[in-house]
């Protein structure tokens, strides 16, 4: 073994291998770092290289990038600016997995927990959902076309977003008890209320369009403003 | 059940919004900005890589530090190996200019072993107390303060004040 940059430590620290519990004299804490203060040398190596932000993003997109090419980025996410807000959009490599409103960190810590810790931030992987948003947006788009991550949802509560996405489409609407009857189960509108409320990919998956019966709008996960201001962009007739 | 093992980490954007910054300060303090860069990125990748298999999520500062410190000792090792002699040095400092306020402080740094610049750096130009710096040399507290101690009187020696 011939490593140079060990031979240091092989020849001082014979001395007291055994003091591994921080219980270093005081005297010799103030020595070292003394040493340093008194003949200036400490302050000059605290001036040392500033980050340069603008690089430092440059640096760390670049470095994302590579994770990216060797599938180490489980959860892709960015936020984008629409006419309802920001929203957060996040995909991972099958496909989008979570709209959020709002650009709280609250998302990423539940992705976090419910996907993978490997969250971060790559717009990338989001460009065409971002790119069919704003043409949603825009009145330009009536549906999207965007590779999903179904992982969370399961169960009845998938089957009732299911079905709301083939059979209720743009300019529609459908009541909790309409989607129910879809799922072959009409007496479960109370669940499929909980379906649409924890939808975890809105607009995409338009639970925006299922209202009360007899036209009110209910309740959303963004407000219900914004399922109103949804629907009139659809153009669908409620009530309000 | 195993379950309970399980640790809860934070998204790894976390990491990067909180220690990012300094990871990078301190790569390019210790081997320059050029190989700082490749350096801050392996690190980045490298953690990402290793991130949902840790078992322990109490020290995520310390554990980018210890994988960064690596990239260091690597970078080292590999410049060791393929060093050429030549009869005068390239410009000593030349690509250091932009990121540092002192050339010949700076290069003298990066002349130390790799392990007492490492422990100086972390010391001085990020203020980590000694045990933390211990913890990214994988040595004791002892050794690290040794370590710091070493480096100080060598660019005491090398930049007169």
């Amino acid at each position: 073994m011939n490593r140079p940059e060990d031979s240091f430590d092989h020849a001082e620290l014979g001395r007291d291998p055994a003091r591994t519990d921080g219980t270093a004299p005081e005297d010799r804490t103030d020595d070292v770092d003394d040493l340093a203060r008194t003949n200036g040398l400490a302050a000059h190596l605290a001036a040392g290289p500033r980050a340069d932000r603008a690089e430092l993003d440059r640096l760390v997109a670049a470095a994302i990038a590579r994770a990216d090419a060797d599938d180490l980025v489980d959860v892709a996410w960015t936020v984008t600016d629409t006419p309802i807000g920001p929203l957060t959009l996040s995909a991972t490599p099958v496909g989008v997995v979570r709209i959020a409103f709002g650009d709280e960190d609250d998302v990423l810590d539940e992705l976090a927990t419910q996907v993978s810790p490997r969250v971060v931030h790559l717009p990338s992987r989001l460009d065409d959902l971002r790119r069919q948003l704003d043409e949603y947006f825009a009145g330009r788009r009536d549906r999207f076309e965007v590779p999903l991550d179904k992982r969370l949802v399961k169960g009845f509560r998938a089957r009732a977003l299911e079905a709301l996405a083939a059979h209720v489409g743009y300019g529609q609407t459908a009541s909790y008890r309409e989607v129910a009857e879809l799922v072959g189960n009409p007496g479960a509108t109370r669940a499929v209320g909980t379906a649409m409320a924890t939808n975890p990919i809105p607009i995409v998956v338009p639970c925006h369009r299922v209202v009360r019966s007899g036209g009110a709008l209910g309740n959303y996960g963004g407000g219900p403003e914004i399922k109103a201001w949804l629907l009139r962009l659809e153009g669908a007739s409620i009530l309000l | 059940m195993a379950l309970s093992l399980v640790v809860k980490l934070p998204p790894f954007q976390v990491l990067l919004d909180e220690h990012a910054a300094d990871l990078h300060r301190f790569l390019v303090a210790a081997v320059g900005p050029h190989d700082g860069a490749d350096c801050f990125q392996e690190t980045v990748v490298a953690a990402l890589r290793a991130y949902p298999s840790l078992r322990n999520a109490d020290n995520l500062r310390g554990w980018l530090f210890t994988i960064a410190h690596r990239k260091v000792i690597d970078l080292a090792r590999r410049n060791a190996r393929h060093a050429v002699p030549v009869a005068d040095p390239p410009e000593a400092g030349h690509e250091d200019r932009d990121a540092s306020g002192d050339d010949d402080l700076w290069a003298a740094v990066r002349r130390l072993p790799p392990k007492q610049r490492s422990a100086v750096v972390q010391r001085f130009l990020l203020d980590r107390p000694y045990a933390e710096v211990a913890a990214t040399l994988g040595c004791s507290e002892d050794a690290a303060r040794q370590n710091v101690r070493a480096g100080l009187q060598r660019l005491r020696e090398e930049v007169p004040a």
